[in-house]
């Protein structure tokens, strides 16, 4: 009686908690919620976005609509004007990404491989630019982007870019400094004594050996990019369409189509969610894409390394 | 010959980072100052261009003397700060620290929690804001609200309702923390929780003997990473004020720059005073190993 009953015990709690199956059981009702907790938000947009207005107004129907109802996504799809936004807006997201990456690259690559006077001063101003919000020096760079004819432009999100001034771009020079660093030494060593310069062992073994971190950088300055709508509402001026920005400008847009057309009904939440859908979904896909680039890039890329 | 050579490098190293040193000086340290100098300054557009007049701490006594809504705004922020930071570091590392374990559909989970950081933009946030679906609905059905609201005076009911009614914004706020503190997880050599269960430690001790400790640069870095991303994020209000008053016939560049400066001194005292805090407990913690 006795043994059996330690034997449940054991079974139960385990040599240590964290051994037991109550502790297993715990742990995994914990993960499914808060995972449930997660995706409660997409859920939720996906669920109404499929309602036509009787199940939106039907309190019998929570989760699942009574048949699905795909009119939203279409009167959606047309207001956002959707491949044409998602291409035309690439040049201020995908471009400035790709630039930024690169010269974030060059910028670690200096401060990793390098001794000069004053590094660390400047290291703690590129730390700076990284507190201060881009919103705090937009009204005077949005005065001389004005001046210099940049505004209303995708210059005006692309030259910060390739100057190191983008969003987030201290991170990324960050992330490269850091790995630059863990490169070995002797790797350059053994090319400069084959009479190698320094450019050349930049391009040639540096960036081949640094393809994870480059992938990362992409990704996330991509997804940065692509969400980015306060900088970009006011220094594109509406001259630029991007998914994120159409959605600020949904409700609008929908309306004065609605005004136009026989076919759109008045705006409600499924069409609304239907347009926050469609705005995601080039990210959603990417990301169940390249999921382990974005996941495990953080941890080779030394991003939990840095000062 | 030797010297050449050094003073070479340091050119072509310098050549590097050129690129940064000019962009640093005209497109942050010059707009910078700029901004600081507008704070001084009424700015008018008319059709030749931008005309200063200087009218030197008007702006400023403008804001703190009239401007209630904006000392409000700044004053939520902080709030917002302080609640928000503390829980999206504790529930990431409680996340970061169940991942570590031997879990299966570890790495399902994994993209669950990370999800929200491809996806989180002002506006998608702004319409989930709006349709209350940033909230629980159990929050909302055992009427928690109310009981906060009923319990508590204005001053903390206030935020404790906000943060509620954002639970799931919060959250949403901790993916990449999570993988920074899995991250850093992972480094610990396991041989010193072996040892220390030899020693007959309990999961609680090792957590608070060996986890923490081994974690403490990457804490800091979280708070910086969380401090920095929500105090410009495009749901913010106190951004969405500048942006208006920007724009604003009435009050302008001026007053929008006397603002942004007021935002920035705050964002720099909040990140001190967590400086101050973490090398506080810093210190206590070697202190007591």
């Amino acid at each position: 009686m006795i043994t059996t009953w330690h034997k449940i015990k054991h079974k139960l709690i385990g040599r240590t908690i964290t051994e037991g199956i109550l502790y297993k059981v715990f742990i995994y009702l914990l993960l499914t919620s808060i995972g449930y907790i997660f995706l409660f938000p997409l859920l939720f947009m996906l669920s109404n976005s499929l309602k036509d207005i009787d199940d939106l107004l039907s309190p019998m129907v929570i989760w699942i609509p009574s048949k699905i109802y795909l009119t939203n996504f279409q009167l959606a799809f047309q207001t956002l004007d959707y491949f044409r936004t998602f291409f035309v807006g690439l040049s201020v997201t995908l471009l400035p990404a790709v630039l930024q990456t690169f010269i974030a690259s060059l910028i670690g690559y200096g401060f990793a491989k390098f001794k000069f006077p004053f590094k660390n001063v400047l290291l703690g101003l590129v730390l700076l630019t990284y507190i201060i919000p881009p919103q705090i020096t937009m009204i005077s760079k949005y005065v001389l982007f004005t001046d210099l004819g940049l505004t209303n432009s995708a210059w005006s999100i692309i030259i910060p870019a390739s100057f190191g001034q983008g969003l987030n771009s201290a991170l990324f020079i960050f992330i490269f400094y850091q790995f630059f660093r863990m490169l070995p030494k002797t790797l350059d060593d053994a090319a400069r004594i084959d009479g190698a310069n320094r450019y050349y062992i930049f391009f040639k073994i540096a960036i081949p050996l640094s393809v994870p971190a480059y992938v990362t950088s992409l990704l996330f300055a991509f997804v940065w990019y692509f969400n980015e709508t306060y900088i970009a509402a006011i220094f594109l001026g509406g001259q630029v369409p991007t998914l994120q920005l159409n959605l600020v400008s949904f409700a609008q847009s929908y309306t004065a189509l609605a005004a136009a057309n026989q076919h759109f009904f008045s705006i409600n939440e499924g069409v609304k969610n239907a347009s926050t859908i469609l705005a995601i979904l080039p990210m959603l896909i990417m990301y169940f894409v390249l999921q382990k680039s974005f996941v495990e890039g953080i941890d080779k890329t030394g991003f939990a390394g840095g000062e | 010959m030797k010297m050449t050579h050094k003073r070479r490098d340091m050119l072509v190293g310098l050549s590097f980072i050129a690129i940064w040193i000019v962009g640093f000086a005209a497109l942050t340290l010059y707009p910078l100052i700029k901004t600081f100098i507008f704070s001084f300054q009424d700015v008018d557009i008319t059709v030749e261009g931008i005309v200063t007049t200087n009218i030197k701490f008007e702006n400023y006594r403008a804001l703190f003397k009239f401007d209630l809504n904006f000392m409000d705004l700044i004053r939520m922020f902080v709030e917002e700060i302080f609640i928000y930071v503390p829980i999206i570091i504790v529930f990431a590392m409680m996340i970061a620290v169940i991942l570590n374990q031997k879990i299966r559909f570890k790495g399902v989970f994994r993209s669950i929690f990370f999800l929200p950081v491809i996806i989180v933009s002002g506006p998608v946030v702004a319409e989930l804001f709006s349709q209350g679906a940033t909230t629980l609905p159990l929050i909302e059905q055992y009427g928690i609200l109310d009981i906060v609201t009923n319990t508590f005076p204005e001053s903390i009911s206030e935020p404790l309702e906000k943060m509620f009614s954002e639970i799931i914004f919060i959250l949403w706020m901790s993916g990449v923390q999570i993988l920074i503190f899995l991250a850093g997880l992972q480094k610990i050599d396991s041989s010193i929780y072996e040892a220390a269960a030899i020693d007959g430690a309990s999961p609680w001790e090792m957590f608070w003997k060996i986890t923490l400790p081994s974690l403490g640069n990457l804490i800091s870095i979280n708070i910086l990473y969380s401090v920095v991303t929500l105090s410009s994020f495009a749901t913010n209000d106190v951004l969405r004020k500048i942006r208006i008053d920007m724009f604003s016939p009435d009050e302008g560049y001026g007053y929008a720059s006397a603002e942004a400066v007021i935002y920035l001194i705050v964002i720099l005292l909040i990140l001190g005073l967590f400086g101050v805090i973490y090398l506080i407990l810093r210190k206590r913690s070697v202190r007591m190993s």
